[in-house]
């Protein structure tokens, strides 16, 4: 595979940063998946393009509005009515998605290199990611798995709960490098580390 | 101002994008109803109280919604999904000048 350039590599700056003597809040880091991939059901397809991604995948998703699974190198959830994204770290996501979607059913869209994925992690996740975005961060309200469409100033972003206190944000490759510098401004006060 | 949108749940205003008088009934394509295509583009209810209006959630799911807010203060008494909805007409077509 062609080696991909990351936007944020001009501004990623592995270390510690902000006020972190007292310990650091939030760790970002980019996961780069190698597979980023939206698959859009037909209206009253949803359930046989949700069997498609578990048979590829393995991935159970649950039913309902913004429900989603993670499963170590892999993560499914839905963003919008019939519309799901779906994250392999491995390459080669689309073509078999592609291939167990019949296009009766619905649409197969590869976006690895068009997202870029950007995750925290921390203590200080959920209060870093409440100053951005509108949308109530809280386990019971956003629990492991699920996941969020909202913007942060126009860019538009996907929030998944990979974790207690982690959350993967998949946003446009080229507004990346902007969100990424804003994170870190904002994480300032709680002190981050760049992995 | 909070939205519900039926997918997403509760979210700012600023997530969406209104989408104009959910009262308004397109004529066919090849309408030759020069007065149907008027009341389309032009005639408004333009309420004090409960409005029907369409909004889209363009910072959000992107799910076109059907919304019933009172103009006068701001509650929205339903929102649901265009698509998929079934009681879309909520008002039968107006005559010109007719009370909300
Ligand atoms: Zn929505």
């Amino acid at each position: 595979m062609v080696e991909r350039l990351s936007p944020l590599e001009p501004v990623y700056r592995p270390g510690s940063h902000g006020r972190f003597e007292d310990g650091v809040g939030v760790i970002l880091s980019e996961t780069r998946p190698d597979s980023i991939v939206q698959v859009a059901a037909w209206p009253g397809e949803e359930a046989r393009a949700i069997a498609a991604i578990r048979k590829v995948t393995g991935l159970a998703l649950p039913d309902g509005a913004g429900g989603g699974v993670v499963d170590g190198e892999k993560a499914a959830f839905g963003f919008a009515p019939g519309k799901f994204t779906v994250v392999d770290e491995a390459e080669g996501l689309a073509a078999a998605l592609a291939k167990a979607i019949a296009p009766a059913v619905g649409t197969v869209t590869e976006l690895s290199h068009g997202r870029t994925a950007i995750r925290i992690e921390g203590p200080e996740a959920e209060w870093v990611l409440a100053k951005f975005f509108a949308i109530d961060f809280a386990l019971p309200a956003f629990p492991l798995g699920a996941a969020r469409s909202t913007t942060h100033h126009d860019v538009f972003a996907q929030i998944q709960r990979t974790g207690g206190d982690r959350f993967d944000i998949y946003v446009f490759r080229s507004f990346a490098r902007s969100f990424w510098k804003a994170l870190g401004h904002a994480a300032e006060e709680v002190g981050y580390e760049v992995a | 101002m909070l939205l519900t949108c039926p997918y997403c749940g509760p979210r700012d205003v600023s997530e969406f994008t209104y989408q104009g008088d959910g009262n308004r009934q397109r004529p066919a394509a090849n309408s030759q109803d020069l007065q149907a295509w008027n009341e389309y583009v032009y005639d408004r209810q333009n309420p004090a109280g409960d409005h029907n209006e369409i909004w889209q959630h363009s910072g959000g799911c992107r799910s076109h919604i059907r919304v019933v807010r009172n103009t006068l203060s701001h509650v929205v008494s339903s929102a649901i999904p265009v698509r998929g909805d079934t009681h879309r007409r909520a008002t039968e077509r107006r005559k010109p000048g007719a009370k909300a």
